[in-house]
């Protein structure tokens, strides 16, 4: 908590000398706030001022004036309370909330021991409480929760790249990709390869592609091993949207078969799973076993990373981030280590894909652009790298903030009725985000637990630990 | 060779690093484009000793060190690491023309440093190294700092992490020795206290400790250590001294670069001096110390006056001592190489030096 020790004002000041510098700031802020006043103007004339209609002969335009000044006044004010209220304190946004969990971590010593456990519970008995508590939205709400947990299981398989090993993967969602193709394209192809089948295989694929991408990235740095990972997500995006004889191009492919209960299906009649159960036929029965697939591969994926985590790969690759010279004059292979971080990252990945094939029951290239994988970044860096329940609480925030901003029909009741308010969604969320990274700018779990220790474990603090390389 | 002749003044016959060297360095050649950084250099490190490699800055030490840790591909030499004793030249030219890397018999065996990449120098040839701007994973503990270093013989324990991901016995009795090794070498450099701390967390001196501490831990045969003594007060240097001596008795050989010409002499029993590239004195503390050209090199010139750094020339008094210099300063220098162009570069060197310090 970097900004806790900012927090002590220096007792005993004159009087008169406060007030001034209170006056000071206050014009200051007037000042700025003019400043982005101006700005404002400048750049939202032609933007929101302008406007051009079609009119007979050509286009006519328009000036909107009223909304012109609203912009410039939005820009004023909101520089001008910022000024006042939060920038120019000498505490950070974050350092009261910061004290205020010190406090709390204090009285109760497993905090995040027992968030995780109550946690675990929830997640697990999730439909059932959706179902009991919600019986008309039940389905939405399940629905939403594997998506969440898709993404809880994408960040965590990221994190071993970005978080642990500090290699910076722009394109992780060509592993998402290729997991989803595996089990589409075995399952046309080859009539006998069900879900449990493709599961594995397309894991191992995805790893393979993993060590594909890792050889040409092992010796990049920075913003060049960036790039070079973004340009592979593009290129298998691009190739399976134009392998059309074998991939079906653009259209994608359908009819992935439904994952089945020990050879049980979800549907009607003869053999399904009502009936050998002897239930009556209900459509959730499918969801909330899909929820019990993700949830269990989700699930294995927190215990192996957890695991590998204080394994000697695991510190290898936290030592790679943190120096990897120093890695190397202690010899560790440092090639292997990255292929094996790229590699078990990727097969995660290739799981997830896999699963997301068999829910949606048709995948395309459109599902897989590089917009996906800056979500899963945003959710790795949002939750602070490295950490496990960081990246639980980012996904929720942005995969269940997403959605949930959908149900904002109530604003029309402040704006009117001609208000749309899916059309700002992206723009709250956007605010959402920038106001988290100002306030935690590690991220919402930022420090890091060792793996191991003689006497006790102490949390390390974020200004101590490396990012690794791209950040 | 100047080397030789000092040998031969100090009386003894064949020098032991002669006779059981655990690294022999044969005309290295390193070039960085056009600079010749290091010229046919050759030298060898004794089984046992504590070896030194000293020179004004810019020498090429650290080059020498980059070579022989495998972080540079030298231009032409070879590097020998040998591990069992005597010279083993039959192994030696074996490996040599075999194009293999290292081979192994029984006890012994011969590594070519030159052809290895730097993790396996580390790895099979048992050479561990530290840096002169210190490299520790800052966010990890210091215990977990130790264990980071013991990577290889762990990865092995854990089944290569399959048996690890099961929890497997065998793993979690490794790592329960690998921890007791670090306790082992943290009691060495008395850093028990601090084990759960992050190594970043910890003061300048500490962290050298723990660099040294980090390197024993992967049970080198031979550590290399760049400049351990920079930046330390006296006291943590006496103790770096007993550290390293007493590494040295628990059968490690040392190899270091060192400014600290205090810590240079008291501990070493073999003392290199280097100077633009090229190997100009060889032998023990004493031959060194009064050999004309060594002080040449570091004072660059033949009266005191000239040099305008007092604490330098008090550190150099203090380390050759001061008959050295009355004795050199009346009579002209005695080798041309030391022209009064070079002379003005190494008395620029020194200066820096003592800017640093």
């Amino acid at each position: 908590m970097a900004t806790t020790s900012a927090g002590i004002h220096p007792a005993g000041s004159p009087a008169i000398a406060s007030a001034r510098q209170e006056e000071s700031r206050i014009a200051r802020a007037f000042r700025e706030a003019v400043i982005v006043a101006l700005l404002v103007a400048a750049l939202s004339f032609f933007f929101i001022g302008v406007r051009t209609d079609i009119a007979p002969g050509g286009l006519d335009i328009r000036m909107r004036w009223e909304a012109w000044f609203t912009a410039i006044a939005i820009g004023f004010f909101g520089r001008l309370l910022l000024n006042l209220f939060v920038f120019g304190r000498d505490w950070g946004v974050g350092s009261r909330a910061g004290a205020a969990r010190g406090r709390l971590t204090e009285a109760v010593p497993n905090l995040g021991k027992w968030m995780l456990r109550t946690f675990f519970v929830f997640a697990a008995l999730l439909p059932f409480i959706a179902m009991y508590l919600f019986p008309g939205r039940d389905r939405q709400l399940i629905d939403v929760s594997i998506l969440i947990m898709t993404y809880v299981m994408l960040g965590w398989g990221l994190n071993i790249v970005v978080g642990l090993a500090g290699l910076l993967d722009l394109g992780y969602v060509a592993f998402y990709a290729v997991g989803a193709y595996s089990f589409a394209l075995l399952s046309t192809y080859y009539d006998f390869i069900g879900f449990w089948t493709a599961l594995p295989l397309a894991g191992l694929l995805a790893a393979l592609w993993g060590m594909v991408l890792g050889f040409p990235v092992l010796r990049l740095r920075g913003d060049y091993l960036a790039i070079v990972t973004l340009a592979f997500g593009e290129i298998i995006r691009v190739v399976l949207l134009n392998w059309y004889e074998f991939t079906g191009g653009p259209n994608g492919i359908s009819g992935i078969p439904k994952p089945t209960f020990f050879g049980l299906e979800f549907g009607r009649g003869e053999g399904s799973f009502s009936d050998f159960f002897g239930i009556p036929y209900s459509p959730i029965h499918r969801f909330v076993y899909l929820y019990y697939i993700i949830f269990l591969l989700a699930l294995v994926t927190y215990v192996v990373t957890i695991r590998l985590r204080s394994l000697p790969i695991g510190r290898a690759w936290e030592a790679l981030r943190e120096d990897e010279i120093a890695c190397r004059s202690l010899g560790i292979n440092t090639r292997n280590t990255k292929l094996t971080a790229f590699a078990i990252g990727a097969m995660f990945g290739g799981f997830a894909g896999s699963f997301f094939a068999t829910r949606q029951g048709f995948v395309s290239p459109e599902s897989f652009t590089f917009m996906e994988s800056a979500i899963i970044l945003a959710i790795v860096v949002l939750g602070g790298l490295g950490s496990q329940i960081g990246i639980v609480l980012a996904s929720i925030v942005m995969i269940g903030g997403i959605e949930a901003l959908r149900n904002l029909g109530f604003l029309t009741y402040i704006f009117g009725p001609d208000f749309d308010p899916a059309q700002y969604r992206m723009l709250l969320f956007g605010m959402a985000m920038v106001v988290i990274m100002v306030w935690k700018p590690r991220g919402f779990v930022s420090t890091r637990e060792p793996t191991v220790a003689l006497k006790e474990k102490k949390r390390i603090g974020a200004d101590l630990v490396a990012q690794g390389e791209g950040h | 060779m100047v080397a030789e002749a000092s040998v031969v003044s100090a009386g003894a016959s064949v020098p032991r690093w002669e006779d059981d060297p655990v690294l022999t360095v044969e005309h290295l050649t390193m070039r960085f484009g056009g600079l010749l950084a290091v010229r046919d250099l050759s030298f060898s490190v004794g089984r046992g000793d504590i070896t030194a490699l000293i020179g004004p800055n810019g020498a090429g030490k650290t080059t020498v060190f980059n070579c022989v840790t495998g972080f540079y591909k030298p231009t032409e030499g070879r590097i020998a690491m040998r591990h069992g004793p005597g010279k083993q030249e039959a192994l030696v030219e074996e490996v040599t023309a075999s194009g293999l890397r290292w081979k192994k018999e029984g006890n012994q065996g011969v590594f070519l440093l030159e052809r290895m990449p730097d993790y396996e120098i580390s790895h099979r040839a048992g050479v561990a190294r530290t840096f002169q701007n210190i490299r520790l994973f800052g966010g990890m503990t210091v215990l977990e700092n130790l264990l980071v270093a013991q990577h290889n013989r762990l990865v092995v324990a854990s089944g290569f992490t399959v048996g690890g991901i099961f929890g497997l016995p065998s793993y979690r009795r490794a790592e329960s020795e690998a921890v007791d090794k670090a306790v082992h070498w943290l009691k060495q450099t008395n850093l028990l206290e601090r084990a759960d701390d992050p190594a970043g967390d910890l003061p300048y001196g500490q962290q050298r400790r723990l660099e040294i501490a980090r390197a024993m831990c992967t049970d080198p045969h031979l550590l290399c250590l760049d400049e351990p003594a920079a930046g330390l007060n006296p006291r943590e240097s006496q103790e770096l001294n007993e550290l390293l001596q007493s590494i040295r008795e628990q059968g490690t050989s040392v190899l270091l670069i060192e400014h600290d010409m205090g810590v240079v002499m008291e501990i070493s029993d073999h003392i290199i001096v280097l100077d633009y590239g090229v190997k100009i004195a060889d032998g023990d503390a004493e031959s060194v110390r009064t050999d004309p050209k060594v002080i040449a090199a570091y004072l660059g010139v033949e009266d005191e006056e000239d040099l305008d750094v007092p604490e330098v020339l008090e550190d150099v008094i203090e380390a050759v001592g001061e008959d050295a210099i009355t004795d050199l300063a009346p009579e002209p220098m005695q080798d041309p190489s030391a022209t009064a162009g070079e002379a003005a570069g190494s008395s620029e060197g020194i200066s820096k030096k003592g800017g640093a310090a």
